[in-house]
């Protein structure tokens, strides 16, 4: 039971891709990505997670209580939001080559360009 | 290669991907049995050294600095290649202006005070990011959503938002280019690059944490322009045909 | 060794756990930009219960106000031009 958090986030990645690979839509390919990226937000906080721990924000809190790993929630931050930036060009490379061919179903675009 | 073939390409790999994460999750500790030294040792030291009491924060613009600037070149380098691929000076001249008024001065209400409440926010974010949590990541996001929204609540709908989105180029620019620029700072009075050079001031306040809070701020600026012209380069440039009702109006 | 994992944490983990497949098999990219904000959500619930605000926060204005903007935008766009061709062909 202790290892149900890894395993969300491996699972997480496995129905992510599985949605890539069998994805008919560039846009719904784009999104299916963001869930396997979303296993790695899970698997760094999992890391990070300390028993009893709070959050690592000293705000009216002695120092020395138990916190969290703060590292893991640092990247996890800056990824979340990069992440719009990468599915944004993913997305704008989408539009190009549904102007190019006229559509967004990979399969046809290997057909119009073959 | 057709769907049947595919799935049966997949369906093996993904189990031997399963397997190999299954035998990497039985190497591991324990679910909050945490074994590295980093976090015990940051939630100690950064709240006496830096004055930062949110010590992600801290982490984030301190003691990793250098990766988030590396995070934030992710971020130009994104956009940079969105507006590449979908800047189209040549059709820019054609594009149809679709306006249609907002109809519902009750929905229109109810979007500026949502408009008031998103900057609000977003500066609340961004400006006690050091304190609690938020910071210049999610705190960009929200202005720039409170800023698009103004687009919305306007009295036309336009596919256009913006009269001239290279007016926003520079301030990407600056937001990128001011968090390096304050780790040459650092660099030029002779200590090591994105040292923390400011007095650390009093913890708790707005007035602490030296370099965190102009780094914060960067960040906040390269991420809420970031956000704007994405949105903008995706509005922008395509052809709506006019529909009838719209013609008429 | 369950007591580790708080119930409320198991339960949120079986959320998110849950929400993806969900977002992968739903085919049509409108209706998936509400399902993935919907799978957004129970993310942010997680990173709460897992004593992480900033990133919650961080996954919350992303999954609420980015990630739609960015989709349904591509999804205008993709129709917009589908309908400018139609158009133009007769």
């Amino acid at each position: 039971m202790s290892y149900l958090p890894y395993a969300v986030a491996a699972w997480l990645c496995l129905v992510g891709l599985a949605g890539v690979a069998t994805s008919k839509n560039l846009i719904h390919l784009a999104i299916c990505l963001t869930v396997t990226q979303s296993s790695s937000y899970v698997l760094l906080l999992t890391v990070g997670y300390v028993k009893h721990g709070k959050a690592p924000i000293f705000k009216g809190v002695k120092l020395g209580t138990t916190a969290v790993d703060p590292v893991v929630q640092a990247l996890t931050l800056t990824d979340v939001v990069v992440s719009v930036a990468v599915v944004a060009l993913i997305l704008a490379l989408a539009l190009d080559a549904h102007r190019l061919s006229g559509t967004v179903d990979p399969d046809r675009i290997a057909d119009v360009s073959g | 290669m057709t769907r049947r073939l595919r799935i049966g390409v997949l369906a093996p790999a993904l189990l031997g991907l399963a397997g190999l994460f299954a035998w990497a999750i039985a190497g591991l500790p324990a679910f909050g049995d945490y074994r590295g030294p980093y976090g015990y040792v940051l939630n100690r030291i950064v709240v006496p050294l830096r004055h930062s009491t949110n010590v992600v924060m801290g982490t984030t613009f301190d003691v990793r600095g250098i990766d988030t600037m590396a995070e934030e070149f992710i971020l130009y380098a994104s956009v940079l290649g969105v507006t590449l691929l979908l800047r189209d000076e040549a059709s820019a001249g054609r594009v149809e202006r679709r306006t249609r008024r907002l109809r519902s001065d009750a929905v229109r209400l109810l979007g500026v005070v949502m408009v008031g409440g998103g900057l609000l926010v977003g500066l609340w974010l961004v400006a006690f990011g050091y304190i609690t949590p938020g910071g210049g990541f999610p705190g960009g996001v929200v202005l720039a959503g409170a800023i698009l929204l103004l687009y919305l609540v306007g009295s036309h709908r336009d596919y256009h938002p913006f009269r001239n989105e290279h007016v926003l180029d520079p301030f990407e620019g600056i937001g990128a280019g001011g968090y390096v620029v304050t780790g040459l700072a650092a660099l030029a009075s002779g200590m090591p690059f994105l040292a923390n050079l400011f007095g650390h001031g009093q913890t708790g306040t707005l007035a602490s944490a030296g370099s965190i809070g102009i780094l914060n701020g960067a960040a906040g600026l390269a991420v809420a322009v970031a956000m704007l012209l994405l949105f903008a380069e995706f509005l922008e440039t395509y052809v709506v045909p006019l529909e009838p009702e719209d013609a008429g109006s | 060794m369950l007591a580790t994992l708080v119930p409320l944490q198991a339960v949120v983990f079986s959320l998110v756990a849950l929400g993806a497949p969900l977002v992968v098999l739903t085919r049509d990219p409108l209706r998936q930009a509400l399902v993935n904000g919907i799978y957004g959500v129970t993310l942010v619930l997680l990173f709460v219960v897992l004593q992480a605000p900033d990133p919650a926060l961080s996954m919350l204005v992303v999954s609420g106000i980015a990630y739609p903007l960015v989709i349904l935008a591509a999804v205008a766009r993709v129709r917009g031009e589908r309908r400018s061709k139609e158009t133009s062909d007769d």
